[in-house]
């Protein structure tokens, strides 16, 4: 199990052919308490860098991007009602999307854990 | 994930900085000043603390000031050039909400406004005005004053409020005056021996104090009152949640110098004899208003589900038209969902409307809704 992370603190892990989409622990700590999310619908494809879902905390709301091109087969549907999770399990039970990825070489442009703990450490 | 904005810019502190910091809060810009937006206790818990026990809050950042006239009338007179409010009849001791109004009927600030207690301070008026307001608001004032009356800016003054259902029983505990005092009443007295100005009033919909203190007293006061079991400080971020379900106004977000108080439905801030006599900026405008009811009005709106709507969602009616903006949304904790005020045109303000909102380009099914959201706790003394 292989797990990649963005800079602007997405991570992707790769299960098999898919791969689960979420963000980072040091970014729900950014967020504050998350109190909804918007995800989107099965079956649709993103280009890299597409806005694949919203959170939002009680301050504000922000875009989830896509962190590699892939069309999603699976959202995480306990998170529209339990929110929360997004703050209590950001990079397990937490996770947003699950894709097949349509470009698997854009993985070898992301960070590995070790560089992106290092990259939030200079934050 | 898109990162906030940050900025360069040299920012004020207030008194309680240090603290703030020590006590582990996210400082962010706000009007000029370095403020805490939340502590590690996080906004809902902060928010959902204020409404169940006693907050503190540093508003330092707001403005002080005082106008100074011969007398308590010639002040009051002078105040009321400015304002629609009755300040002939303030009783000393007491507080009250006011505008400062645009010869046009919009609002400049909503400020709120104390006579001393002190018969030796007869002829004073305390004000306190918004932060990101106060240099327009001094500078106004002090250009429109008659001869004898002056604005002097308290440069030396911290402000803390301390709010919630468990506000007064902590307080009365270092300030045994403060347990009598009723809703929006002021008293010059002690905290622990600090000299201080207390007024039983806030903007979270609490029971609450605001607490003028010298600022070298500014700390050891917020330390004394936070090592009270039922005291959290609390932040902006659910201050911003706390007023909002209160329906309370934001400056420069709900009201502005376009937006008139009849509008803003402040009515109460338009005292009966000024409706009556006029005489303040704007006076036309708001007694035409007042008499032929307003263009538009401002109202609470209750999205459908989960998503809140945010400042800038655009509201229309059922038949697609733009009928307004809303001006301040989010997720109100203690309503348990989103909320939200803004603009509606008039015809279509009456609670139980239909409305649709635009959130993110979809169409978001909302009603029209009466304020506050979550009832105000003021305490009122009985009679």
């Amino acid at each position: 199990m292989t797990v990649y992370f963005t800079k602007d603190h997405e991570w992707v892990r790769l299960e098999g052919d898919s791969a689960l989409i979420g963000i980072t622990d040091y970014a729900q700590s950014q967020l504050g308490d998350v109190v909804y999310v918007e995800l989107p619908e099965v079956g649709k494809t993103f280009a890299k860098g597409d806005e694949a879902a919203v959170v939002e905390s009680v301050k504000a709301a922000s875009d989830v991007y896509a962190p590699v091109s892939g069309l999603v087969i699976a959202v995480n549907s306990k998170l529209p009602d339990s929110p929360s999770t997004i703050n209590d399990a950001p990079e397990s039970d937490g996770w947003f999307i699950r894709l097949t990825l349509t470009e698997p070489s854009e993985l070898e442009g992301l960070l590995d854990e070790a560089a992106y703990r290092a990259f939030v450490e200079t934050l | 994930m898109a990162d906030s904005a940050t900025t360069e810019d040299i920012l004020l502190e207030t008194p309680l900085a240090g603290l703030h910091r020590e006590l582990g809060a996210r400082m962010v810009p706000f009007a000029g000043y370095s403020m805490p937006v939340q502590y590690p206790l996080g906004i809902l818990s902060e928010h959902n603390w204020t409404r169940d026990s006693a907050g503190l809050f540093d508003v330092s950042h707001m403005g002080q000031a005082y106008l100074v006239g011969p007398d308590h009338a010639t002040t009051a007179r002078a105040l009321e050039a400015l304002t629609p409010g009755d300040f002939l009849a303030l009783a000393p001791g007491r507080v009250r909400y006011t505008l400062l109004t645009t010869p046009e009927g919009g609002i400049i600030d909503d400020l709120m406004v104390t006579r001393s207690a002190d018969p030796s301070e007869d002829g004073t008026l305390y004000l306190v005005v918004n932060a990101g307001r106060k240099a327009i608001d001094y500078a106004h004032i002090a250009a429109n004053l008659p001869e004898g009356v002056q604005l002097e800016i308290a440069g030396q003054l911290a402000l803390i409020a301390l709010q919630g259902p468990k506000a007064a029983e902590v307080l009365a505990r270092h300030c045994p005056d403060s347990a009598a005092m009723g809703f929006m009443t002021a008293i010059r007295t002690t905290i622990d021996g600090i000299d201080c100005h207390i007024s039983r009033s806030g903007y979270t919909g609490e029971d609450g104090y605001e607490i003028s203190v010298v600022e070298d007293h500014a700390e050891p006061l917020a330390r004394a009152l936070l090592a009270e079991p039922e005291v959290e400080p609390i932040g902006l971020g659910a201050r911003d949640s706390l007023r909002l379900e209160a329906g309370l106004c934001l400056y420069g977000h709900d009201i502005d110098e376009a937006t008139s108080p009849v509008e803003a439905d402040l009515g109460f801030a338009l005292a009966k004899r000024r409706r009556a006599e006029g005489g303040f900026p704007g006076a036309e405008r708001i007694q035409g208003e007042l008499a032929d009811g307003p263009a538009q009005l401002r109202v609470g709106i209750k999205p459908e589900g989960r998503a809140p709507a945010r400042e800038g969602a655009e509201i229309r009616d059922a038949a697609g038209r733009q009928i307004g903006i809303v001006t301040s949304g989010g997720f109100g904790p203690t309503a348990g969902g989103p909320i939200a005020m803004g603009y509606v045109a008039a015809e279509h303000a009456a609670p139980g409307t239909p409305v649709t909102l635009v959130v993110r380009g979809k169409d978001l099914a909302a009603t029209v809704v009466p304020m506050p959201f979550v009832p105000h706790r003021y305490f009122r003394k009985q009679a």
